[in-house]
């Protein structure tokens, strides 16, 4: 006992840093269609292996193969693109307008869209995403009107949050869309309450919470998959890998650990890795888990791998911690790029009818946009009155708070 | 009309509660089949079943997280925290989330849940079971804040934060849970049923949050006080032989601010008590409004009885506690200012 070594502090870190040439042979990627597809109601330990494997539908060609292809029909696929593309032209044009100056701050979704997208197609009305701030596919694809995302994002007048939460921090019940925090991993718990409300009252609707890949370390994320194991509440629990939260690369909120899925197995829970920049196998998956939870089963983790293509936000610059051109290398490619090469292969979808449709989709966000900005964007225009700051921090506004108002004038 | 113990007070609004309105969801560490470890929701889950009060993991962030979420699906929860020294890994749940819900959604989420919690010392608990964190709670916009200090009022305003719209912090004084303390550390316990606190109407009897109660009439100096305190500056007032209104704030946030002023007005002179810590206290922010309301009526400094600025300690207990004789000091000071 006496030759033990010094002790050594181990921090990880990512292999690439600026500068170096972007490299993911690490990321194995297995052949679309080659990951099995058990039945809802395989136990949770007979089904460890998918915690390590990428489900994948669509392969090198456009193909969809495998197991878990077939969840949608063309026209629903077609109708996906669309969300994709939309979700898409939207960001490029709420960046710019954060960057002329109408906004604050804007967190865009650029290589990620088909996760929150597809995934909505899976619930049904009634059920409840408990979403991070980088899921507004939830919204473009329940037919949320753009023009209130956008009255949310200038803080106007017409702002359903009446200018109080930051930009793309949406609220909207009927939407099924639970309102974003800004604080990581809180909502992660909250969709597990909510899920085990519905079942307490014998209702048939189900939850799902969201959460990054860095806020996985966060002590809700723990507390909720506890709580849903313990109680088998009827939750989908989504951590999206972006590899990068921030600055940080993923490896310093799981080590060098195995999979994000895999803590899954701790739990109890069924935990499955899927190609998040696969709109078939994202929505196939999801399908799989939210009927899981609707058939008492209980909670499925899953963990989507996609790439972060742009900054964490418009305050972020990721040229100062990742290698430039590693969105370009990243092995999954574009999510809205494979579905269209497979729409167009089974013959759904044309070159044509993509330039059409993206014009077309222009036209309806510019609409959108115009409308918005004819109220008011951050600094021009019409606003909520400051008399709204003092309402709703109560159901009825206390004495103090009267008084507090009265001061301000209102 | 039934004589109880705060507990037996506590654990008959929760039936109340429960029995009108099944969505009245109870649950928290060891709350369900054993009852509790104060006995506060004994018989519960016996009579309404493990779907509506149930155990819990050890996880304060998990029990607060996901009543949050049940009462965004339309329930209405009431959970326990064991002690409200733990309450601490609950906190970001209760101040960014719980209390922010109904503003940041501007009304489409709300959170009606009430997060009730054993609060002070007295009971030789050492720094990890006698904090008072209230303070912690007045500072959060959103939050409400009740401290009951007797089981009639333990009852009415459990009843009327379980009814609440928004989120209601309760702080149970433990000390008083089963006996009246006065501060009086040496002397025998009262039973609670010698008191006619302890008549408890056993239906539905809410005690409305914001109204405070004169506990003593008196002309020489008002104090304010809430949970065990209120009894604690009871008793100095007898001991001192100075003729003091003893105000029982009975909820911190929102706060009677016209119980308290026309008070002031009367005596002129104000002495606050409370058992936490003294600095940034709640005692702060009553002594700040008394001087700015009453300014003109005050004959001496307002002045503050409070845990000194340490850990709560285990051995110097008494020696921490701002009992009786301190508060006596303090009401001769005042009274020869």
């Amino acid at each position: 006992m006496t030759d033990t070594p010094k002790l050594s502090f181990h921090v990880p870190d990512p292999e690439l840093r600026p500068g170096d040439t972007p490299d993911f042979s690490h990321v194995k990627v297995p052949q679309a269609g080659s990951v099995r597809r058990p039945e809802i109601d395989e136990r949770p330990a007979d089904m460890r292996d998918l915690a390590f494997s990428i489900i994948r539908v669509l392969d090198r060609n456009g193909q969809a193969v495998g197991p878990w292809a077939g969840s949608l029909t063309p026209d629903q696929l077609v109708e996906g693109l669309r969300h994709m593309m939309t979700l898409r032209t939207f960001d490029a044009r709420m960046m710019t307008a954060q960057r002329q100056g109408k906004t604050s701050f804007y967190m865009q979704h650029l290589g990620e869209e088909a996760v929150s997208c597809a995934f909505r197609l899976a619930m049904k009305p009634g059920d409840m995403n408990f979403p991070t701030y980088r899921q507004a596919g939830l919204l473009i694809a329940s037919g949320y009107p753009m023009t209130q995302m956008m009255n949310q994002i200038y803080s106007n007048e017409a702002d359903p949050l009446r200018g109080r939460q930051l930009p793309i921090m949406y609220a909207s019940k009927e939407h099924g869309f639970f309102s974003i925090s800004g604080n990581l991993a809180t909502q992660f718990v909250q969709a597990v309450g909510w899920a085990m409300a519905s079942a307490i009252s014998g209702d048939s609707r189900i939850a799902a919470g969201w959460i990054g890949d860095g806020s996985t370390a966060e002590n809700d994320f723990h507390a909720g998959m506890v709580f849903a194991s313990t109680y088998k509440a009827p939750v989908v629990l989504n951590i999206v890998n972006n590899q990068w939260a921030i600055s940080t690369f993923q490896g310093i909120a799981v080590g060098e650990a195995g999979t994000l899925a895999a803590r899954g197995h701790g739990f109890g829970i069924p935990a499955l890795r899927v190609d998040g920049n696969d709109y078939l196998a994202v929505h196939a998956v999801a399908q799989w888990a939210v009927e899981r939870a609707r058939h008492n089963l209980g909670p499925t983790l899953v963990e989507y791998v996609t790439y972060r293509a742009g900054g964490h936000s418009t305050s972020d610059d990721p040229s100062g911690y990742r290698p430039k051109e590693e969105s370009a290398a990243w092995p999954l490619g574009d999510p809205i790029l494979r579905l269209k090469t497979h729409l167009i292969e089974i013959g759904a979808w044309s070159e044509e009818r993509h330039v059409q449709t993206e014009a077309q989709i222009r036209d309806e966000v510019v609409t959108a946009q115009k409308e918005a900005e004819s109220i008011g964007t951050l600094h021009s225009g019409r606003h909520p009155s400051p008399r709204e700051m003092f309402e709703d921090v109560y159901a009825e506004m206390p004495a103090h708070l009267i008084r507090q108002r009265h001061e301000v004038g209102y | 009309m039934a004589r109880m113990t705060m507990v037996e007070a506590i654990r008959n609004a929760h039936d109340v509660a429960m029995e009108r309105d099944d969505k009245v969801i109870v649950f928290g560490e060891d709350v369900g089949y054993f009852g509790g470890v104060f006995r506060c929701t004994a018989g519960l889950q016996k009579k309404y079943g493990k779907s509506r009060c149930f155990d819990t993991p050890i996880s304060e962030s998990g029990i607060v997280g996901t009543a949050i979420g049940m009462a965004a699906y339309g329930l209405r929860p009431c959970v326990e925290m064991q002690f409200a020294d733990y309450m601490y890994p609950a906190y970001d749940q209760i101040v960014s989330e719980a209390a922010r819900l109904r503003y940041r959604s501007a009304g489409e989420f709300t959170c009606p849940i009430v997060v009730r919690m054993p609060t002070g010392g007295g009971i030789f608990g050492g720094q990890t079971h006698s904090q008072s964190p209230e303070a912690l709670f007045t500072h959060v916009a959103g939050l409400k804040t009740v401290v009951p200090s007797n089981p009639r009022d333990a009852k009415g305003l459990l009843l009327a934060a379980i009814d609440d719209p928004d989120p209601v912090i309760f702080l149970e004084p433990k000390r008083l849970y089963n006996g009246q303390f006065d501060g009086h550390y040496d002397k025998p316990i009262e039973s609670w049923k010698k008191s006619e606190l302890s008549e408890v109407d056993e239906g539905y009897a809410p005690i409305p949050l914001g109204k405070a109660k004169i506990r003593r009439e008196g002309s020489d100096v008002t104090i304010l006080a809430y949970g065990t305190m209120v009894h604690v500056a009871l008793a100095a007032v007898e001991d001192s032989g100075v003729d003091g209104e003893v105000i029982d704030l009975r909820t911190l946030v929102p706060l009677d601010v016209d119980a308290i002023t026309a008070s002031v007005r009367k005596t002129g002179r104000c002495v606050v008590v409370h058992e936490a810590t003294l600095t940034s206290g709640f005692g702060a922010e009553l002594a700040a409004l008394v001087q700015q309301e009453c300014f003109w009526h005050l004959e001496a400094p307002v002045t503050r009885v409070a845990g000194w600025d340490t850990p709560y300690p285990h051995a110097q207990e008494w020696h921490y506690f701002p009992g009786p004789p301190r508060i006596v000091t303090a009401l001769r000071a005042v009274m020869e200012t």
